[in-house]
């Protein structure tokens, strides 16, 4: 392949005869190892642009959402081009024809769509609605075909929660800086080519569904560049400048989110990709500072407008109207050089031109190398916004290599050679409490898992409560496995990603990202069996709904040892229980402790665990240890989560980490080199990942009370951020009584 | 006795300590006090019959599973309290353990002590000194702490001959250390000593619950906390930026 728009690129390696973005990277991008002092404000356009933006956000917020186009079902190219304001607006593109308003995505399930629109007042057409429910099946209906009775009841009392087969999985990164690089007709030969490796001999399943696939991923491209001339763009060839370079990228992410409601729909990393091309216009001198930070800028607005129709149970789930477009910059590069560029740099900026905002979710890959002057930059966005989060890059790069980016939260894979079946997560606190009970419900009595012998000790027994909740984890992976792998037959056969996985080489590795919930209350709760006294209380029937803890026991969270223990034996134990299993599409099954916000939902179905706390008290986020149990200080609580093994938890272990601006020091000086020493020591512990909030407590309260003086109150929740206003009340409680660290 | 297994009396421990000196440090606060400071956020630390006892060996352990975060910021261990001078054979044998370790050591101490050979060796075995100055005016800190200021501003002195790194700070009480006769008085010793950094502390009242748990009265309750005008205008006194 060679374009007139490669000009002066170096074309050293593989990129120009096959599709390989990374030696387009490697082969041509410059390494910024100083400050911040280069950088740009936002210009005028985009400040009025902004001021637009916020003016829709508010009326936004009044009803939920602004509009909802009921008609048309989404596509690829199902919409007229729309716009905030034409003449402001440098990157172009809007997921329907209208600022903010909300598309419907049947694929996915027709009854969650009527459910969402009626939610806020709207209705679906009634030609969408007989087509869906008469003549198209959706994901939802498949699922819900297979699904046994064990799986159906493991689901509804709250045993495997937030499974994806009511809404889009999400979670795939397509390599959206193809579209940039090679342009879509070079992409689209390339799946021809694809096809034709696939006329084989043997005309297996595997291979039909397999060219099934990759024609809807044509078709998908070829929808993506019609969508593109509706703005008037050509994208058929390789993107010219860095203005172009934006606005494709930009493209191929819209067609995805135009395409998909998935639970996360994450951007990957494309700021030291799109920096090759700022740097080439800026040494021709067809661009200035100010107007590459207006592109970064610009594309950041669009990023903040990404909007899904959901249900408010969803939100009940995911708070805060997320979407994880995560973006994934720093790093170090397999040669050494940084990662870092100045675009890196100009993603950051956003934070201080436009305030802080959840999205994008800016993920810092963070190694003890990145340069002094990044890192400090970083900090100093931290403690000025709340908005970062950080993962530790000199771990994921050993086995996924310096071309990785995050999907949602946590979750790593190679930007277009990897993919997840998202998982959602096992209530690990509730199958301790239902190896106590013989396999029933602590709440409702009702007989879930198979029937065996409850406890019936006055006081729990620690090898007798292992003995049996290791054989209950194995049951639960069981199911946990087998809905998973309905759901994401389903998901592949009625909602497939098509342009999105277009977007990725035809042979990847797909994960089966399975997940825990309720980590440090069993955590706790071994340790209480073990350590301490718990006396089991029954009511008349016999079941086990309360305890009573007598004497002290070790914390998760306290970096001791012999409760940290038990944290890490836990993570081994259920991941080996899930690697049993056949997965579908010969995926290799991985887990996370990941809770979102769904920490909250999942402890208000959960009874009292013997930790000590009570019937629905909401669980810890992800990883974190119990609100208020680890007393020991900020770095006792990041050593506990740093020895939970990442091999055995390879799809992320969050933690959610706050600290008022005082404990961390009393200059800005001294803060920022704090916190940066802070995450030097956690990455170096083989810490994976946190999310870094600097506030006072006073400030969240004061935020809960009176909302409308903070529409942009951002801070970090397990994995992603969100607007503090748009929690739940009980979602506000629940961070305000996380643990703040202010020791002094 | 084996220099790791002198014990010492210990009230508590902080892994993050970042306003305590120099870069992340790990705070051992140590149990007892011979002031009677009426502002003391740390009231539970005065009773030496308090807190419980560790050996040098029992807090180094603890003190490495934090050498990651200490070494990447240049910073070390601190021992508060209290008093960490009234525990002078515990803190001799700690800070000769961190220093085979390369870690560096810091005191937080109102330096309210004559210069005896221990003190002196103290001295020598510590990088970094945190004192307070509880007022420059003699009165006042005696009715403030109980005891005259005479042997602290000594002490400042012997530090500044020894060319030791010097933190001074004062907690700044609206209408008790803030008088301007006094904060040029302050500002005057200052200038005769080299000091690396001098911070005004804001007087709260965070820690007049302990006192009530104590069941002890806290004198100062009338007495507003400072806010960050009282702490311009103290700097602007001493011409600090």
């Amino acid at each position: 392949m060679d374009f007139k728009e490669w000009n002066e690129f170096n074309k050293q390696g593989e990129w120009t005869k096959e599709i390989d973005v990374r030696g387009f990277i490697q082969a041509n991008y410059t390494p910024y190892e100083e400050d911040e002092s280069f950088l740009a404000k936002a210009t005028e356009k985009s400040l009025k642009l902004w001021d637009k933006i916020q003016e829709l956000y508010k009326k936004e917020r009044e009803n939920g959402v602004l509009d909802v186009d009921t008609k048309t079902p989404s596509g690829i190219n199902r919409y007229e081009a729309g716009y905030v304001d034409k003449d402001l607006e440098t990157i172009v593109g809007l997921q329907t024809d209208a600022p903010l308003k909300r598309a419907i995505m049947p694929n996915g399930g027709i009854r969650i769509v009527e459910k969402s629109c009626e939610s806020y007042g709207y209705k679906v057409d009634e030609e969408v609605e007989y087509i869906y429910h008469n003549l198209r099946k959706t994901h939802n209906d498949g699922v819900f075909a297979v699904y046994t009775p064990d799986i159906r009841a493991a689901r509804s009392s709250h045993l495997i929660t937030g499974l994806p087969d009511g809404y889009g999985r999400g979670r795939i990164i397509g390599d959206y800086r193809r579209v940039a690089l090679y342009g879509v007709d070079a992409l689209i030969a390339e799946k021809q080519d694809e096809l034709n490796i696939l006329d084989t001999d043997e005309f297996t399943e595997e291979v039909i569904r397999d060219r099934e696939e990759i024609s809807e991923q044509i078709m998908a491209l070829k929808d993506l560049k019609e969508m593109a001339k509706k703005y008037g763009f050509d994208i058929s060839r390789p993107a010219a400048n860095a203005h172009e370079a934006f606005q494709w990228t930009y493209f191929a992410y819209l067609g995805a989110i135009k395409d998909q409601n998935g639970a996360a729909m994450s951007l990957g990393r494309v700021s030291t990709f799109l920096d090759i091309y700022v740097e080439r216009d800026l040494k021709n001198g067809t661009i200035t500072e100010e107007f590459a930070q207006e592109l970064m800028d610009q594309f950041v607005l669009k990023l903040r407008m990404v909007r899904f129709l959901r249900a408010p149970e969803y939100n009940a789930l995911f708070s805060g109207d997320p979407v994880w477009v995560t973006e994934s910059i720093g790093g170090m590069g397999l040669d050494g050089r940084t990662l870092v560029t100045k675009n890196s740099f100009r993603m950051l900026h956003t934070l201080e031109n436009l305030g802080p905002a959840p999205e994008p979710n800016i993920t810092v890959l963070w190694s003890k190398n990145l340069p002094e002057g990044f890192k400090k930059y970083c900090a100093k966005i931290s403690i000025a916004t709340s908005s970062v989060q950080y993962e530790n890059d000199d771990l994921m790069r050993i086995t996924l290599g310096d071309d990785y980016g995050i999907a949602c939260c946590v979750s790593a894979m190679k930007i277009g050679k990897q993919m997840q079946f998202f998982g959602a997560r096992a209530n690990l606190a509730k199958t301790l409490l239902y190896a106590i009970n013989g396999g029933k419900d602590e709440i409702s009595g009702k007989q879930v898992a198979p029937k065996f012998e409850p406890i019936t000790s006055e006081y729990l027994n620690y090898d007798e409560v292992m003995f049996k909740y290791d054989q209950m984890m194995e049951y639960v992976a069981k199911i946990y496995i087998k809905a998973l792998n309905a759901i994401h037959y389903m998901h592949d056969k009625y909602s497939y990603e098509a342009l999105e996985m277009a977007l990725h080489d035809r042979k990847i590795r797909r994960t089966m990202a399975c997940g825990i919930a309720g980590f440090s209350v069993v955590v706790d709760s071994l340790s209480a069996i073990k350590y301490a006294k718990v006396k089991v209380i029954r009511n008349e029937q016999g079941l086990a709904t309360d305890y009573e803890v007598e004497g002290e026991f070790p914390k998760f969270g306290n970096d001791d040892d012999r409760v940290d223990e038990i944290a890490v034996n836990l993570v081994k134990t259920f991941m080996k229980k899930l690697e049993k299993h056949q997965i579908y599409r010969n995926a290799d099954p991985t887990l996370s402790i990941l809770t979102i916000t769904s920490n909250v939902v999942y402890g208000k179905n959960t009874g009292s665990t013997p930790d000590g706390r009570k019937a629905g008290v909401a669980f810890a986020p992800g990883a974190n240890p119990m609100h208020g149990r680890d007393e020991s200080g900020a770095l006792a609580s990041m050593n506990s989560i740093a020895k939970l093994p990442y091999e055995y938890s390879e799809d992320g272990i969050s933690y959610t980490f706050a600290i008022t601006p005082s404990t961390l020091g009393h200059s800005e000086e001294e803060r920022i080199n704090n916190l940066t020493s802070m995450l030097d020591g956690y990455f170096m512990q083989t810490g994976h990942h946190i999310n870094v909030n600097v506030f006072d407590r006073s400030l969240l309260i004061d935020a809960m009370n009176h909302p409308e003086n903070y529409p942009n109150l951002t801070i970090r929740v397990s994995g992603y951020a969100v607007n503090f206003v748009k929690l739940t009340r009980e979602q506000q409680e629940e961070v305000i009584a996380r643990t703040i660290q202010e020791k002094i | 006795m084996e220099k790791e297994n002198v014990v010492g009396r210990i009230h508590s421990f902080e892994s993050l300590g970042a306003v305590d000196g120099p870069g992340i440090r790990f705070v051992v606060f140590m149990q007892g006090c011979n002031l009677k400071c009426k502002y003391c956020q740390n009231r539970d630390t005065w009773d030496i019959n308090n807190g419980n006892n560790y050996t040098v060996k029992e807090v180094i352990e603890k003190i490495m599973r934090y050498k990651n975060y200490i070494v990447a910021s240049n910073g070390g261990v601190t021992l508060s309290g209290g008093e960490p001078l009234l525990q002078q054979d515990f803190l001799i044998a700690l800070f000769q353990e961190l220093k085979k370790q390369n870690i560096s050591t810091c005191i937080d101490t109102s330096g309210m002590f004559p210069i005896t050979e221990k003190i002196k060796q103290i001295i020598d075995l510590t990088d970094v000194f945190l004192v307070d100055i509880k007022s420059i005016n003699d009165e006042t800190c005696k009715w403030l702490t109980g005891f005259s200021n005479k042997l602290e501003l000594e002490f400042i002195k012997h530090l500044n001959e020894k060319n030791k790194r010097i933190w001074i700070r004062q907690v700044l009480i609206p209408g008790i250390t803030d008088k301007e006769e006094d904060l040029v008085k302050l500002k005057d010793f200052l200038a005769s000593i080299k000091v690396e950094k001098f911070e005004f502390l804001p007087y709260h009242d965070l820690g007049k619950y302990k006192w009530e748990k104590l069941g002890v009265n806290y004198e100062l309750k009338d007495v507003r906390v400072a806010n960050n005008d009282d702490i311009k205008r103290a700097k602007e006194i001493l011409k600090l930026k």
